[in-house]
């Protein structure tokens, strides 16, 4: 089992290597550079700012630099931000975003399993549709729509709540929670339903139904377990999916996480910030899937007994 | 940091008791080191935290005493005197001294820093030189401390906007044990700038900096005008979606935002008209044109394009924020001058020149792009032109975005046919917008050269008589509009929401509000 993780983690390694190259080319090929403005940048000016960011150096040198800079946790000066390095940027938009996602995803399960499992219980009657209807619609809604109608209508028509903001007033929090996690919500209900439907139909569940166990105690005490497999092997990935996608909402709610700096350091042409973001949003990808698979390994006795070969 | 909004009331009517202004403020600051940024959102709060030699008046835009109590200028408009208060205190007690302005002067020329708006200071004698590194003696340079509080400059030619530069990020002082305890002179990006650390001489100090959050301010207590100063402090908050300002107003967050989305105009105009603030501001949107490549090298064909467009009817009905139809690069009413030039919305005669160049009826005129950056009014603009053109003259053009660094590489390199630009000036002077077009300026994309126009803007930049530095203008201006390697299409305008609560909100063409003129007074029109 340790030895399992232990080469899953050696295995990311060159993983984040090629992230690294190919992002550390790409940012540079992108036309456009970071100091290229409306108003254009004298030649010396021009000079003076390649310096200061090491862009007068050849290629491979810069190359090498950066890795050897990034392997001790140095990422660098942020190239927009002018005092900040990548990794304070990061350190300060990291608990915003995951903080955010924490409750999006709390928010998405709650609801996502509720509606799954009280779909899976009377499948093809209305105690499916309905709930499975609006999940359809949850999938299908962007963020970018979802969020301005629940400010329209909770902000600002009601007055309920805050329409911006994160941490300046009580309840400026709701809102964005709830945006975001409303589609990971329907995904999980999806998922639940189709995974509870499944065990639903095994042998056990009809012994344990014949032994005249109540329904509510079969779902809680036998079903539930074996029906959350598929959930969870969606939420690891969606957890670190919402930390990078974020963005969208961040901006709608003026949010000061890392998903706003992820995006804009991309229009900006930030290399350092572009590079900085992207090793470490891979990094916890690739994490966030390990815990996933282990996770998923506890909860399924099955998987366990093959688990030398996960 | 906040008031708890307790009882329903909002932050506004909470900021408004208390003497907090709330701020929109775009994007969020690059720095705060006067030196080394750029852009509006950081101007604004430098405003707050230094103050230049002059200041702006927000009425008038004359030049005012701000950090020098009174000037002199010389007979010939070469040398300036500053007389520095004698009061002038940094938010740490130490006095202002002419010695600081010439230390943050070298600091901005400095060619290490890279500071992009070191040219500001190119009008002093041997400045140019010593920031292309052709001199490494600053006391060449022309500024000088006669004593700690008498601060002399040397202009290399009479420069009747110098005042106004002042008042100009660039030319703001900073301190200099506070750069020295955080870095080098030359050094940009060190931790100077930070709450705690950041030394300024402006009417408010920085309490705190939240990256993309809010940046607060408060009162200077040091300020040599404190008595004067009515706002107790001002929160600026990072809001780069137009929408989510316009929200965040409407829910009472905000005092005043910097911008209103396009579709938001009719309905505040209609329902909230006093809330509602449309103001021309000191910027042109225009074409460019690529005059290197054919058919675009016949300035018959540019003037052509130039007045086949309709330019009331795009403002009244595509722009639809105000804007005034530009008949000239230089917006009217720039320190006095109204530009002469004016190209005309003339069908027949665009059709005319058309035939003369070699096109009669649009005939045999290659398909070329109307490049844009990637942005739903630009897009809108385009398509309208695009319209105007094809029906007028026959020709046809097809519209082409790229994502903003890339439009922009496509402009520095000439590597487009006609690409929408827009300018805005740097200090109330015609120049500002002129001298951009001289052969090779820095900022001359079009390939354009012509020799009396280099003569003339050379000229003005010389000539001690106002009068007759504007009519150096207005001859220039008349060859550029002769020529057009510019299509000029609107004046811009500032359209921002102000809360009935913040009063002393001046509408100038710079948008140039200072703080300490500012003040909170319930205005108790909302419910």
């Amino acid at each position: 089992m340790l030895k399992a993780i232990l080469r899953r983690l050696l295995q990311a390694i060159p993983v984040l290597l090629i992230v690294v190259t190919v992002t550390f080319l790409l940012v540079r090929q992108a036309p456009g550079g970071p100091f290229d403005r409306e108003r254009n940048v004298s030649p010396e000016v021009l000079e003076a700012l390649n310096a200061r960011y090491n862009l007068d150096q050849p290629l491979l040198t810069q190359y090498i630099d950066y890795l050897s800079n990034a392997i001790r946790g140095d990422f660098g000066p942020s190239f927009t931000y002018i005092n900040r390095s990548v990794s304070e940027m990061i350190m300060t938009g990291l608990p915003v975003t995951f903080e955010l996602g924490l409750y999006a995803i709390t928010f998405a399960t709650l609801l996502g399993l509720l509606a799954g499992v009280l779909a899976a219980m009377r499948p093809n009657t209305a105690q499916d549709y309905i709930p499975m209807s609006v999940a359809m619609t949850g999938i299908c809604l962007p963020t970018f729509v979802l969020g301005p109608l629940a400010v329209l209508i909770f902000g600002i028509w009601l007055g309920w709540l805050p329409v911006s903001g994160w941490g300046f007033s009580p309840g400026d929090k709701i809102l964005p929670s709830v945006t975001l996690g409303a589609a990971y919500a329907a995904y999980v209900a999806r998922l639940s339903r189709g995974g509870m439907l499944e065990v639903m139909s095994q042998d056990f569940i009809r012994t344990a139904r014949a032994k005249g166990l109540p329904e509510y105690l079969i779902v809680l005490r036998h079903a539930l377990r074996g029906g959350l497999l598929p959930v969870v092997s969606f939420l690891g990935p969606a957890f670190a999916g919402l930390l990078s996608g974020s963005f969208v909402v961040e901006t709608i709610f003026q949010i000061p996480g890392l998903g706003r700096f992820y995006v804009q350091a991309a229009f900006n042409r930030d290399y350092t910030m572009i590079l900085g973001t992207t090793i470490f949003l891979s990094t916890l990808i690739i994490l966030f899937n390990l815990a996933a698979d282990l996770l998923a390994l506890w909860l399924n006795p099955r998987l366990r007994t093959r688990s030398t070969r996960v | 940091m906040l008031a708890a909004c307790g009882g329903g009331e909002t932050i506004v009517e909470a900021g408004t008791r208390a003497g907090v202004l709330h701020l929109g403020n775009g994007s969020e600051p690059q720095d705060l080191d006067p030196h080394t940024t750029t852009g509006v959102p950081e101007h604004r709060v430098q405003m707050a935290l230094f103050e230049g030699l002059a200041k702006l008046d927000g009425d008038t835009l004359e030049p005012i005493p701000g950090a020098a109590a009174s000037w002199l200028i010389s007979d010939d408009k070469l040398t300036y005197t500053f007389n520095l208060r004698p009061d002038g205190q940094w938010s740490n007690g130490d006095p202002v001294t002419a010695q600081d302005f010439v230390y943050s002067w070298r600091r901005l020329l400095s060619p290490a820093l890279g500071a992009e708006y070191a040219y500001q200071l190119y009008y002093l004698t041997n400045a140019e030189r010593f920031h292309k590194g052709e001199i490494d003696d600053f006391s060449q340079v022309g500024v000088r401390a006669l004593d700690d509080y008498t601060l002399e400059v040397n202009l290399a030619h009479p420069t009747p906007f110098f005042l106004s530069l002042l008042d100009h990020n660039s030319l703001y002082p900073v301190h200099a044990a506070t750069i020295e305890q955080f870095g080098r002179i030359d050094e940009a990006g060190t931790r100077w700038t930070r709450p705690g650390n950041l030394v300024g001489n402006g009417p408010f100090t920085l309490t705190t900096w939240e990256l993309n959050r809010v940046i607060t301010v408060e009162k200077n207590p040091l300020y040599w005008d404190a008595d004067s100063v009515q706002i107790n402090a001002i929160n600026f908050y990072p809001i780069e979606n137009y929408t989510t300002e316009e929200r965040m107003f409407r829910s009472g967050s905000l005092h005043a935002t910097t911008e209103l989305p396009i579709e938001k105009i009719a309905v505040y105009q209609e329902e909230d008209p006093d809330l509602i603030r449309i103001t021309p501001y000191l910027g042109t949107y225009f074409y460019v044109v690529n005059t290197d490549q054919p058919p675009f090298d016949d300035p018959r064909v540019r003037r052509a394009l130039g007045m086949a467009i309709d330019r009331e009817s795009l403002v009244e009905n595509v722009t639809k924020g105000g804007q005034l139809p530009a008949y000239a690069v230089t917006p009217p009413g720039v320190a006095g001058y109204y530009p002469r030039a004016a190209v005309p919305y003339d069908i027949e005669e665009a059709r005319r020149l058309l035939a003369e160049a070699g096109y009669p009826d649009g005939e045999g005129f290659p398909p070329f792009e109307l490049l844009y950056n990637t942005n739903e009014s630009h897009q809108k603009i385009g398509v309208a032109i695009q319209q105007m053109w094809q029906q007028a003259l026959n020709i046809q053009v097809t519209l082409a975005n790229q994502e903003w660094k890339v439009y922009i590489e496509s402009q520095n390199n000439q590597n487009y046919d006609i690409s929408r630009t827009g300018w805005i000036g740097d200090y109330p002077d015609p120049n500002t917008f002129l001298d951009m077009f001289i052969t090779d300026g820095g900022n001359n994309d079009t390939g354009w050269s012509n020799a009396e126009y280099d003569r003339l803007i050379a000229a003005a930049a010389r000539e001690s008589d106002p009068d007759q530095r504007l009519e150096l203008f207005q001859q220039a201006e008349e060859i550029l509009i002769e020529e057009m390697p510019v299509i000029p299409i609107y004046t811009y305008t500032r359209i921002m929401l102000i809360s009935p609560d913040l009063l002393g909100w001046p509408d100038n063409i710079l948008d140039r509000h200072r703080y300490e003129a500012l003040s909170l007074r319930s205005a108790n029109t909302e419910d």
